[in-house]
């Protein structure tokens, strides 16, 4: 079956590339995603990861090649869904106009509009606050309208880019529950860019794990945890918490290494190019 | 309550010395009449419909310049704000005559329009622009980039772009412009009447004066400031009713 989302040998690399002051972000990554399926990507801050969901999205250029549903990727378009981490609500609309600017962009015409996004309201549970102007609405429930307003459009695929990252401990786990429910509703293929490795393994079929700067990846880990997770208390299972140490141990040598960038600010010396198979370790100059 | 009570008591207080420093004679009251004489002296000049003639005529003059300051200002402030290599030229010039004087000017736009009412609207524009010109420029210059992103994410682009986000979110910066653009209006307005006119509240102060009719100077210039606080809270209310999502607290 066709990949629903197919990264091919993605670079990205900003301020001249592989010339010296440039900065590799992304080093040849490939990834397939299928269809329905709820793919995480984790990694340390500056890996390349919302770099790489930015790609996909179209909002940033790249070398490589992407395909959606079989089409190639040339810019942004309506069949991908973006949520970002700070909501990005349009603050002098309506909770409902906010929804339906997607609707409006896919020139559905205006008395259908207003219905639509109500039934995508509802399905975030914000029935009630259509008239509300985001300044009204807390961080969960700006983060609902984001989520509502990407999924309006029926775009194929939704991509979510540290969507909870901003909210508190609380509202985040009910917003992954919900949204858990969300994907099962509708059957979206979702990309979800995290940094927390319990977001990660409680939302995703698989989760990515990606190197420290320059962002290749690391490793793919399967989740076979029990579905539906949403009834049971599978975050305190054994089985999530072997998988929690696995991926932790994958990680954090990668998180030393990505401060140990942050702090020294220079290029990645001796990075060493071509393809990393998808679950090769690979191998790093610090 | 208590605070309104300390501000209606202050303003009492300020009206009883108008009142009485010219009654007991510590003031020449030939120079400062009275409140209560300068009060029926603005009634009568109400009635009489006099008082309203001159404030047409001065509020024509303002909404003309005005218009023309907002129908300059705000393009050239959006094309300044959304392409930094026009901006970047014209910043040297703009900034050079940001700083000259209206008032300073008026001798020149006399020179080129004459002592009638062209070089009067071309004072009010003169003060007005300025604000409006650079406020609008800011607006559209600092519109949160992530909006931007999430209006591209739903591929909005180009005019589209433009009109759905940047407009709306410069908005507030614009009205802005515009309320600051209207005070300055009404600053230079006054001296530009004071110079080859024949009516306008500007007109009635200087005249009242030559005359030696205090209470009707007086009476124009609280008229005047009347008049420039009512312009200016309308204003507001514009303002604040087309960006009523700003107020929108509360959570």
């Amino acid at each position: 079956m066709q990949p629903s989302i197919d990264i091919r040998n993605v670079s990205k690399s900003y301020g001249g590339g592989t010339a010296p002051g440039g900065l590799l972000a992304l080093d040849d990554v490939s990834l397939q995603v299928g269809q329905g399926e709820f793919l995480a990507i984790l990694g340390p801050s500056g890996c390349g990861k919302s770099t790489l969901l930015h790609v996909v999205a179209g909002l940033t250029p790249a070398r490589g090649e992407i395909l959606v549903q079989g089409k190639k990727v040339t810019g942004p378009g309506l069949d991908r869904g973006v949520v970002f981490q700070d909501y990005a609500l349009f603050p002098w609309r309506t909770a409902l106009d906010n929804v339906a600017f997607g609707l409006e962009m896919k020139k559905v015409p205006r008395h259908l509009r207003a219905a639509s996004a109500y039934k995508y309201l509802k399905m975030v549970g914000l029935a009630g606050f259509e008239d509300r102007y985001p300044a009204q609405l807390s961080g969960g429930m700006k983060q609902r309208v984001a989520i509502a307003r990407a999924l309006a459009f029926d775009p194929e695929v939704l991509l979510m880019d540290e969507p909870f990252a901003a909210l508190d401990a609380q509202t985040r786990e009910i917003l992954q529950t919900e949204l858990l429910r969300i994907w099962e509703q509708t059957g979206k293929t979702i990309l979800f860019v995290t940094h927390a490795i319990d977001e990660a393994i409680y939302l995703a079929q698989r989760v990515v794990v990606m190197t420290a700067r320059p962002g290749r990846i690391k490793q793919i880990v399967d989740i076979d945890l029990p579905w539906p997770r949403v009834d049971s208390d599978v975050r305190s299972s054994r089985p999530f918490a072997l998988l929690r140490h696995r991926i932790w141990e994958l990680l954090a040598g990668e998180v030393e290494k990505a401060q140990h960038l942050a702090s020294s600010r220079d290029p990645v010396p001796g990075r060493s190019r071509g393809g990393v198979a998808a679950d090769a370790v690979a191998q790093e100059v610090v | 309550m208590r605070g309104l009570l300390l501000r209606v008591s202050v303003a009492l207080g300020l009206l009883a010395l108008w009142e009485g420093l010219p009654r007991i004679g510590l003031v020449n009251p030939n120079f400062l009449p009275p409140a209560s004489e300068v009060a029926r002296t603005l009634w009568k000049l109400l009635v009489s419909g006099e008082l309203l003639r001159h404030a047409w005529v001065s509020l024509d003059r303002i909404l003309l310049g005005l218009a023309v300051s907002i129908l300059v200002g705000v393009p050239l402030g959006i094309f300044m704000g959304s392409w930094k290599t026009f901006e970047r030229t014209l910043d040297g010039p703009l900034q050079a005559g940001r700083q000259v004087s209206a008032i300073a000017l008026f001798p020149v736009f006399i020179l080129f329009f004459g002592i009638g009412e062209l070089s009067k609207v071309v004072i009010i524009f003169w003060a007005s622009v300025w604000p409006i010109l650079l406020n609008t420029t800011i607006g559209v210059k600092t519109v949160d980039p992530v909006l931007i992103r999430s209006a591209r994410s739903m591929s909005a682009r180009g005019a589209t772009l433009f009109r759905k986000v940047v407009l709306p979110a410069a908005a507030p910066a614009i009205f802005t412009g515009i309320r600051l653009g209207a005070a300055y209006a009404f600053m230079v307005l006054v001296a530009a009447e004071m110079i080859g006119a024949n009516a306008g509240l500007g007109f009635l102060v200087l005249n009242s004066q030559e005359v030696f009719k205090i209470p009707e100077m007086y009476a124009a210039i609280v008229a005047l400031a009347t008049f420039g606080l009512g312009v200016n809270k309308l204003l507001y209310h514009l303002e604040r009713r087309a960006t009523v999502w700003r107020e929108a607290g509360g959570t």
